[in-house]
């Protein structure tokens, strides 16, 4: 069974039509990467996994591990193991970072049946992933997001995603706004979670992010389809001779 | 809008959990208000006469009031009006003789305490807080008595203060909200029937927190506290009331006085978590909580800090309020005011700046969900002597969901041109972006919801007692309830 499969999937927002058709199927331990002209329908398909319900799945099936996605509620989808790093990361102030983490972790491991962890038991955990993300820990104690840089609120999406440990994770253009160094912090952050038993999909506009965090797959999605699928040297290609290109080309593309 | 937004929206209905009512023996008079209720009130109470002459100059005052149609209106609330000859004024739970002893309390009453986890026998008390449980009009039970009399503070119900301690209570009674000030707070005047009596002396820090738990059980009565707090020089003192009443259908008034007063150096803390009944999500019954605070800081260097978290009571009209006598004097409030279903709340401070230096701060957090409606009214007033004065207001409101509504009121007066004023207002709606992305991390939208509304309210929580302030958080919680589901 695979991890995650979209058949046929259709996706509206206030009536027009965004997604129109979408098959793609990923298997745990593969990294899957899309790409793809802005406002083709990216973060949509992005925030449509994680549960949104601004969007309209008007025709299609999601089904992960099985189970029908399109019935859970986004925080039983994050519970079942599902992550979403934002593209546009939520400030919420008042909330120490700290403590909103401990707490979502803790949802998460209520759902599966596991005991809650205490500060204890927590906190040895997150210091070491904060070091794998070579994060200043009192960023930490500050509110969640809250006048945090762009970059700084990328790198803590990463954060977060190492501490939840997902099934699947999808990043959504986790790699812009963040400078040469960062963007390879987060990398070597998301390939340290690379394992035989979880899979990523991976958003981005750059090969430079795919460098680091090689993917098996690459799609090419242009105005809600996805118009191509190939290996890593896709990327290569796409960079080469930008978007136009495969719009002009037969595709049939089928992951 | 989205079915998440609307789980907000229908947080509807977890029951009123201290909506019981317990079955006991009350002492009542019958209804009505006159100068013979008055008398009797007094008498019941074995007062001296200069209380029976104080309460009959208030009520003569009130009542001169109540026909010149003087109830006040101008709150940005609504409500049918209220028949002062409906409501019985004294009840009390029936008792053979004087209490001495936290024994020869009616179980039934204790049980009431314990179900409110309030629990009066000492040795279960929390750590360090001492606590009076006023129920109905009377306070039953002072706990901690004999430690507190050890370090000279004075705690008891306002009935034994009269008896045991007249010439303090003579030497502050009114002296901070006269019975002339408003129309309620000369009603309370009139008919108060307890409250808790706070004393303490001279350079003592009060060796624990103190507080008091209103409970109002009767049907068909109004509850009249009084409260006074007198801190002498160099004292200190932090107070905590709270508060809850069964659901009935009909509304109760609630018009309780609360006075304090801080000589130099002194320092009080006042806390409220005012929990009273806030009527079903229909908007039928609910207390009315018709309220005046006031602190007075006469002397130098003297501060009087309110903080309030306001999630009950069908409507709220209070103004905790701090009168800068004393030069360097600090005055503070701040506040965290929910209103869900049909709940309205008009509430907010004033702070009266006469001193030199003299400094406030007003941090007022409005959270409004349901069909609330939550008004911020303050008033910073700078007198011609008070130069150097400062104040800073900061009001946020929160509105969860789109029936609701948020209402600022600020006035501000200036007589003294070297003052400095800082303010600042927001209003946030609680976003979808906030929620899915808790939510995405796999919080349940309850969860979400009252972690936001809880951060939000953060720089008013941790002003409450340690102790409180987890309590506080968790009835926030429990009163979002109503709206999420
Ligand atoms: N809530 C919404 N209401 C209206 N239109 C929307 C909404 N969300 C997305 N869209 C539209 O859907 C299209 C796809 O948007 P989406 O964010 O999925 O693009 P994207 O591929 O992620 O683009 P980018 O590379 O710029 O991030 C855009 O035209 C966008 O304007
Ligand atoms: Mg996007």
């Amino acid at each position: 069974m695979s991890l995650l499969e979209i058949r046929n999937l259709h996706v509206s927002v206030g009536g027009n039509e965004i997604l129109k058709g979408i098959d793609l199927t990923v298997n745990a331990g593969e990294v899957h990467s899309i790409m793809g002209p802005n406002g083709s329908g990216k973060s949509t398909l992005a925030q449509v996994l994680a549960r949104r319900d601004a969007y309209q799945v008007t025709e299609g099936s999601i089904l992960f591990e099985g189970k029908n996605l399109l019935e859970m509620k986004p925080e039983e989808a994050a519970c079942e193991g599902l992550f979403l790093a934002f593209q546009y990361p939520v400030e919420i102030p008042g909330i120490g970072n700290t403590y909103f983490l401990r707490s979502a972790l803790n949802a998460q491991r209520k759902h599966r049946g596991q005991d809650e962890m205490d500060a204890m038991d927590f906190l040895p955990m997150f210091r070491e992933k904060l070091k794998l993300l070579e994060m200043d820990d009192k960023l930490m104690n500050r509110s969640l997001n809250e006048g945090f840089s762009g970059g700084e609120k990328k790198r803590n999406e990463i954060l977060q995603m190492a501490v939840l440990e997902p099934k699947l994770a999808i990043l959504d253009e986790t790699d812009s706004g963040l400078d040469i160094d960062a963007l390879r912090i987060v990398a070597q952050g998301v390939n340290s979670l690379r394992s035989p038993e979880r899979a990523m999909v991976v958003v981005t506009h750059y090969q430079r992010l795919l460098n680091y965090i090689v993917p098996d797959f690459v799609h090419v999605l242009v105005d809600g389809r996805i118009v191509r699928s190939g290996g890593k040297e896709l990327a290569l290609e796409l960079e080469e001779k930008g978007y136009s290109w495969t719009e002009h080309e037969p595709v049939g593309a089928r992951a | 809008m989205s079915t998440d937004m609307n789980v907000v929206h229908e947080m509807a209905s977890k029951e009123y959990e201290w909506g019981f009512v317990t079955d006991i023996e009350e002492d009542r008079i019958p209804k009505g208000l006159s100068e013979d209720v008055i008398r009797l009130i007094s008498a019941k109470k074995q007062e001296p006469e200069f209380m029976l002459e104080w309460r009959l100059n208030a009520y003569r005052y009130w009542s001169s009031q109540a026909k010149a149609d003087a109830e006040p209106r101008w709150a940005n609330v609504t409500f049918p009006p209220i028949n002062y000859q409906g409501i019985t004024y004294y009840s009390a739970p029936k008792q053979k003789k004087t209490l001495n002893s936290l024994e020869e309390v009616d179980p039934e009453i204790l049980r009431t305490y314990e179900k409110l986890g309030i629990p009066l026998a000492e040795q279960k008390l929390l750590a360090n807080v001492a606590v009076d449980a006023v129920f109905d009009s009377v306070s039953v039970a002072t706990t901690f008595k004999a430690k507190l009399a050890e370090a000279g503070v004075i705690f008891c119900s306002f009935s034994e203060a009269v008896q045991k301690h007249p010439e303090l209570v003579k030497k502050y009674l009114g002296s901070v909200v006269p019975h002339t000030d408003n129309f309620y707070a000369a009603l309370n005047a009139a008919v108060f029937s307890d409250g808790s009596f706070v004393y303490v002396p001279k350079g003592v820090r009060c060796p624990m927190e103190l507080s008091t738990y209103f409970r109002i059980n009767a049907a068909e009565t109004g509850q009249f506290e009084r409260t006074l707090i007198v801190a002498e020089e160099g004292a200190y003192v932090s107070y905590l009331e709270g508060c809850t009443a069964p659901m009935r259908d009909e509304n109760q008034l609630h018009a309780a006085v609360v006075e304090l007063v801080a000589l130099d150096n002194a320092t009080i803390r006042y806390s409220t978590v005012q929990n009273w009944y806030p009527g079903d999500k229909n908007g039928k019954g609910g207390i009315y909580n018709f309220v005046t605070k006031r602190g007075k800081c006469l002397g130098r260097n003297s501060k009087i800090s309110w903080t309030q978290v306001e999630t009950g009571s069908a409507i709220t009209w209070k103004y905790p309020s701090c009168i800068l006598q004393g030069d360097n004097s600090v005055g503070e409030f701040y506040s965290v005011a929910l209103t869900n279903n049909y709940q309205q709340a008009d509430t907010g401070t004033k702070m009266i700046h006469l001193g030199k230096n003299t400094k406030s701060t007003i941090v007022s957090k409005g959270i409004s969900a349901g069909h609330g409606q939550n008004t911020y009214r303050g008033m910073v007033k700078i007198m011609k002597g008070a130069t150097g004065a400062r104040n800073y207001t900061q009001c946020d409101s929160l509105l969860i969901g789109d029936k609701c509504g948020a209402h600022t009121f600020p006035y501000i007066e200036v007589k003294n041109a070297s003052a400095r004023m800082e303010h600042e207002a927001a209003t946030s709606k609680i976003g979808e972006d906030q929620l899915f992305y808790l939510q995405q991390r796999g919080l349940k939208t309850e969860d979400a919801v009252s972690m936001i509304v809880s951060g939000f309210c953060k720089q008013v929580f941790k002003e409450l007692p340690m102790e409180f302030a987890v309590e506080a958080q968790k009835l926030l919680a429990v009163s979002l309830e109503g709206s999420v589901g």
